[in-house]
């Protein structure tokens, strides 16, 4: 499962870009604090990890089921 | 939300959180690479205190949950000496960033790597004066805009891992911020290197490199440095002029020798009538 922190998150795409198997899209719309939050796409993921590492705000927590 | 928490949380002081970071910095994503590490080292987070200086990077140190020093602008490895030679037990790293490290604290920083004290030096190289207001850093690539260079900049820049492995630090590393695992590794290196352990990670600056150079979102920055990385394998064979602009990633030097504080310890040992393990006179000790 993929949670994403809404409170932390700032918008900046990295774990969009940063994905091997694309799994997260932006949002179309703005949260309360203005900023299109990643939309994971559980299915394809495949838990490398990447998206921990490579966030800056420490919003992303994949864990097994 | 509370039980699904980032895998890094338990390190950082929470109440302090969302950062003061700007969308899409480098020093987020060296702050995760620094609890890999740690996670991947035998080094214990309990036993370990972090130092800095001033600039944006140096504001790591606030968000962890151990004993940490920030300190007057460039002087943090100074500051550090002083903790590692007063408490040789305890891990200490700095993370310092490029106008900290190289041009405020420049002096220090190739005396550091002189003397090889045991640290571990992380130096969040993001190619300009960030917290400030976007300033040349003596970093900034050459043709680089600032707000103090709106015509590009005309001086060659540092190559801050060549300083360091030419002023004798025992490793050098140097990598970006698009590869976490590399800097993982390194910083984990680093850690259990007995002496001055340099780890440069050229990161990026949306707000103000990527503002004044026209690489604005965090994503295109990116980008930016991954196209402009090249090996130190690669770089062997390149001319001067292939080579100008490009980030040379690597282990700069891995070559360990005697350590600043074992050193002293061994002259004491040698000359003085204190025991360093009882720190008491042997003029007093009952036989």
């Amino acid at each position: 499962m993929i949670y994403i922190n809404e409170d932390l998150c700032k918008g900046c795409f990295i774990c969009v870009d940063c994905c091997p198997m694309d799994v997260y899209t932006p949002s179309k719309e703005l949260n309360q604090k203005g900023v299109h939050l990643p939309i994971p796409e559980v299915d394809k993921c495949i838990k490398c990890q990447l998206c921990t590492l490579m966030c800056p705000d420490q919003v992303i927590s994949i864990e097994d089921d | 939300m509370a039980d699904h928490e980032h895998k890094f949380m338990k390190y950082l002081r929470k109440e302090r959180l969302p950062h003061i970071f700007c969308p899409g910095c480098g020093d987020g994503i060296v702050l995760n690479t620094i609890f890999n590490a740690i996670e991947m080292s035998e080094v214990d987070f309990e036993n370990i205190s972090m130092v800095s200086g001033i600039g944006c990077s140096s504001r790591i140190p606030g968000y962890v949950k151990c004993d940490s020093l920030h300190t007057t602008h460039g002087r943090a490895l100074a500051f550090a000496t002083g903790l590692k030679t007063a408490n040789p037990k305890q891990d200490v790293i700095v993370v310092t960033g490029d106008g900290d490290a190289t041009s405020i604290g420049g002096n220090h920083l190739i005396h550091a790597a002189r003397r090889n004290i045991d640290l571990t030096v992380i130096c969040i190289n993001n190619d300009i004066y960030g917290m400030t207001g976007g300033q040349i850093s003596p970093t900034s690539p050459q043709g680089s805009y600032a707000t103090t260079a709106p015509y590009g900049s005309t001086d060659k820049p540092f190559n801050i891992a060549e300083v360091a492995k030419a002023a004798g630090a025992t490793y050098v590393a140097k990598y970006t911020t698009a590869q976490p695992i590399q800097v993982s590794q390194a910083i984990k290196a680093g850690l259990e290197n007995k002496g001055f352990s340099f780890i440069e990670v050229v990161a990026q600056c949306p707000t103000y490199y990527g503002r004044k150079n026209k690489i604005r979102s965090p994503v295109e920055m990116i980008h930016w440095l991954k196209d402009n990385t090249i090996s130190l394998e690669q770089a062997k064979d390149m001319t001067e002029e292939e080579l100008e602009g490009k980030i040379i990633t690597g282990v700069y030097i891995n070559k360990p020798r005697k350590e600043f504080v074992e050193a002293l310890e061994d002259i004491s040992t040698k000359i003085s009538d204190i025991d360093p393990d009882t720190n008491i006179n042997r003029a007093y000790r009952s036989e």
